[in-house]
């Protein structure tokens, strides 16, 4: 089996999350899966960018498609919220040809074309749709059979389902989705059950409402703790920076102390496929991951 | 499936005479045609009269029997027990849609709800000739800038879907309440636009303390995709120029400036330019994010190859002004 993808990287994996980026690209190393970075991409505008412009916004996530598709490969994406701009933004031109006739005006000026050949999915849902998690299981070479591990899934990978169905053949359910369970499974690992698992972090208001996020990721935390979870792991790293980096605040704000490991998605897969900590990044978590 | 056997926890609570709720354990045989309703109708007429909950229509237009089956807001007219049973398997469990607003059983103090809805002004306000010689037409163009804003029906399974306002703040306006706002605004009649949208630019209420978590469009009966109208409400506030100057829109408008530079975004510029002088309280966050790495200089920002692209691109394609 060969896979082959181009990796939109986003821009927290080039910044504030650089053990994503690392964790990824030795991730795909171990499962000789082969990854072209996207280098020409440019922000996704995060959907703070489409609250001001929504043409312009548009414009610049067709134009990162453009690149995955002169590649004539399919695009992957390691955050949540690059892959619900980018894949919103191909739904919306491909359902809508005179919308994609005056995007393509724009990039035609720059001798680019949309033309809606490549499929735009989350890293897990290529892995669990074109790896299978039969073949990821066979390449555990360090169960982690003694950790209760909290998915904590991302608004942006599961909502709205209409366009989680439009994108991925994996048909999740927004309120009992089970990818992530099943690939901590796959790992060998214990998923936790808990309410929060599919609820949202606060990150898109951090700046005007503190409070704001600090609740809902203070509630998501505790109730991962309440259920007996050693470790959180999330797909998103805009929910990692919520739930690792502000997690002091996060404590604060609920009145609870927390200490909780939370790994991104590939740091979790890697170190079940024989990563050590350091090819992770786990240096990089600001909340200690001891129990590596 | 002809008839299928399930069991249902019902959330009961009379708040005249109970300390705290429990739950009463129905088993039920329902069949494929029943929705969520029926067997709500089912407990009542067959197993406890007193089970209490709101019923009008039947058809998806009263707005009232809205509860939620395993945490989803769900309108009990609409929801067959079948697609229930296929979600969340055999047992089920019916709570209102907000139980810190529980009255008796199903039935909630909306009080909050309609408060809110009531102050984004939410009614056409233009001056209408009493006597108009002909009808006032809206051509079918202008009508569909509404966007089926106008189909909302108040059911509240989105405003009690939203985090937002359920956990965190709960001055916040809500889904549904932006959505009528925007059901006025869209309409070319209306005179009261500014006046709207100067309400929903307050921090702490208005489009700026949405989370963008999509719970609202998932909840939404109608299919309305009240996250899209809270958009659309934040395009408006930069076309009609209300916007005020602060941390929201800064941080809105940061990203094309940011974009415009680098390709990426500069996350530390962003944070600068958002915050302003108020960008002195993030320090000890970046302090510990700078220990582990997670500080890129601003001489070591990388920048997208391409840029001159990009750049032209922003230049042609920009739509908005701030």
């Amino acid at each position: 089996m060969s896979l082959k993808y181009a990796l939109y990287t986003g821009c927290t994996a080039r910044e504030s999350t650089p053990e994503l980026l690392k964790s990824t690209l030795a991730v795909a190393k171990k499962l000789d899966i082969e990854l072209v970075l996207l280098d020409e991409a440019s922000c996704c505008g995060a959907s703070h960018l489409q609250d001001f412009d929504d043409f312009l916004s548009l414009v610049l996530n067709a134009r990162n498609i453009c690149y995955a598709e002169m590649l004539e490969l399919p695009m992957i994406t390691i955050c949540n919220t690059c892959q619900l701009n980018t894949a919103l933004t191909k739904k919306r031109l491909d359902e809508n040809p005179e919308l994609k006739e005056r995007v393509n005006e724009k990039l035609g000026e720059v001798g680019l074309e949309y033309k809606g050949s490549v499929s735009v999915r989350h890293f897990l849902y290529a892995l669990i749709e074109d790896y299978g998690l039969d073949n990821l299981r066979k390449k555990v070479v360090k169960p982690l059979s003694q950790f209760n591990i909290a998915p904590f899934y991302g608004c942006h990978n599961i909502r709205p389902s209409e366009l989680h169905h439009f994108t991925n053949s994996t048909k999740e359910s927004a309120y009992n989705p089970t990818s992530l369970d099943e690939l901590i499974e796959a790992l060998e690992g214990n998923s936790v059950d808990y309410e929060h698992k599919n609820k949202c972090c606060g990150f898109h208001v951090d700046l005007q409402a503190p409070k704001t996020a600090n609740r809902l990721s203070g509630n998501a935390l505790v109730d991962a703790i309440d259920n007996d979870a050693d470790m959180m792991v999330t797909p998103c790293p805009l929910c990692h920076l919520n739930l690792d980096v502000k997690q002091h605040a996060a404590s604060r704000e609920v009145g609870r102390d927390i200490n909780l490991p939370v790994l991104h998605l590939p740091q979790l897969i890697g170190l079940a496929l024989g990563c050590t900590p350091e090819e992770v990044g786990i240096q990089h978590n600001v909340t200690e991951v001891n129990i590596v | 499936m002809e008839k299928q056997k399930v069991t249902i926890n019902v959330f009961r609570f009379n708040a005249e005479t109970d300390y705290l709720p429990h739950y009463d354990k129905f088993e039920i045989e329902v069949s494929k045609e029943e929705v969520v309703l029926d067997v709500l109708n089912r407990i009542k007429w067959e197993y406890d009269g007193s089970f209490t909950y709101r019923r009008s229509c039947r058809h998806g237009i009263c707005g009232s029997c809205a509860i939620k089956v395993n945490g989803r807001s769900t309108l009990a007219c609409k929801e067959r027990m079948i697609d229930m049973i296929e979600l969340f398997g055999t047992e089920l469990t019916f709570d209102p849609v907000s139980k810190n607003r529980a009255v008796k059983d199903m039935v909630v103090d909306k009080s909050d709800f309609w408060k809110k809805h009531d102050s984004i002004i939410p009614y056409l306000v233009a001056d209408i000739d009493e006597h108009p010689e002909s009808e006032n037409i809206v051509p079918p163009n202008e009508a569909e800038q509404i966007d089926e804003a106008d189909y909302c029906i108040q059911c509240g399974c989105c405003y009690y879907a939203c985090p937002v306002v359920n956990e965190a703040n709960e001055d916040y306006l809500g889904p549904a309440a932006l959505v009528k706002a925007y059901r006025f605004n869209a309409d070319v009649r209306d005179g009261a636009k500014k006046e709207r949208l100067k309400i929903v630019d307050k921090l702490g209420k208005g489009v700026w303390d949405c989370v963008k978590c999509y719970e609202c469009t998932e909840a939404c009966p109608k299919e309305l995709d009240p996250m899209s109208k809270i958009t659309k409400l934040h395009n408006q506030l930069f076309q009609e120029e209300v916007v005020q100057k602060n941390v929201a829109s800064r941080h809105a408008v940061g990203f094309k400036k940011s974009i415009e530079k680098h390709g990426i975004l500069d996350e530390g510029m962003l944070v600068a330019y958002s915050e302003g002088c108020a960008v002195f309280k993030h320090i000890p966050e970046a302090l510990a994010m700078w220990k582990k790495g997670k500080i890129v200089m601003p001489w070591e920002m990388p920048k997208s190859k391409k840029l001159d692209e990009i750049k032209k691109l922003i230049k042609i394609s920009s739509t908005a002004k701030f």
